[in-house]
């Protein structure tokens, strides 16, 4: 097990934040660029380019873009058993952004799904980030 | 169109699962980026181009992207909610037993956490 130093884990938190960030942006963006669009099933590329012509779903993709890079960077420095619990954070961002920006109500069930959440990021925030041995890349 | 719903569903649970696993091998094997600067991530994506694994993970997640356009142009985001949650188990899974990470009794009880507080989510 590699002992992390607090540089080491800033970084890390940084990276988490806009892989976060991205990944909400990116995807509210997009969800909203595709309702512009109306129903795509087809094997044409075509059909999924000319949905791509709408600002908002071109502005989604761009940010979705940051998120690939963001995402790839976080992953080589982290496991990927404690990238996942820590980024569905993201559920929580957009479940409270919803309520209390745009007055959407949270049910009883809500809550106890966002506090389940929340209480599973707390304890994967306690286990080192990365458990697997340095690869061949990080021996100078 | 419900069928069709749910082989979407799969497609993007599996594709999304397989794009993590191989994103992780692969970024594990060219080594951490330590620095964040546009240069140092520019030097990544360039390694990228060279890295089977990565490559593939990007594949398998475009084809995820893709059947998720179609499903959210179908169906309401709430619909593949399931599919996300079991995928989190799963994947956690493959990471203990391909990637050899260590995953305790601390980790699996926030991924369960998390994959039971997503599946409430929804309504």
């Amino acid at each position: 097990m590699m002992r992390e130093t607090s540089t080491h884990k800033r970084r890390n938190q940084l990276l988490i934040l806009v892989v976060i960030l991205s990944n909400v942006i990116g995807n509210v963006a997009l969800s909203h660029g595709m309702r512009q669009t109306g129903a795509i099933v087809s094997a044409s590329p075509l059909d999924y380019v000319r949905a791509f012509a709408k600002p908002w779903t071109i502005a989604g993709v761009s940010v979705l873009a940051l998120w690939m890079v963001s995402n790839l960077a976080l992953l080589s420095r982290a496991d990927l058993s404690f990238v996942l619990p820590v980024t569905a954070s993201g559920y929580i961002l957009v479940a409270l952004t919803g309520h209390f920006w745009l007055g959407e109500p949270i049910s009883a069930l809500r809550w106890a799904g966002i506090c389940a959440i929340t209480f599973g990021v707390v304890l994967v925030e306690e286990t080192p980030s990365r458990t697997t041995n340095a690869g061949p890349g990080d021996i100078p | 169109m419900t069928g069709m719903k749910w082989i979407l569903v799969g497609i993007i649970a599996g594709c999304n699962t397989a794009g993590d696993v191989l994103n992780t091998a692969g970024m594990k094997r060219q080594g951490e980026v330590e620095e964040f600067t546009p240069r140092s991530l520019w030097q990544m994506v360039v390694r990228i181009s060279h890295n089977p694994f990565v490559l593939g993970g990007i594949g398998a997640l475009a084809v995820s992207f893709f059947a998720l356009l179609s499903l959210l142009s179908i169906a309401n985001v709430s619909f593949a909610v399931p599919a996300t949650a079991v995928s989190y188990v799963l994947e956690t899974f493959l990471a203990r037993h391909l990637l050899k990470e260590q995953v305790g009794r601390r980790r699996w009880a926030a991924v369960t956490l998390v994959a039971f507080g997503v599946f409430l989510l929804q309504w």
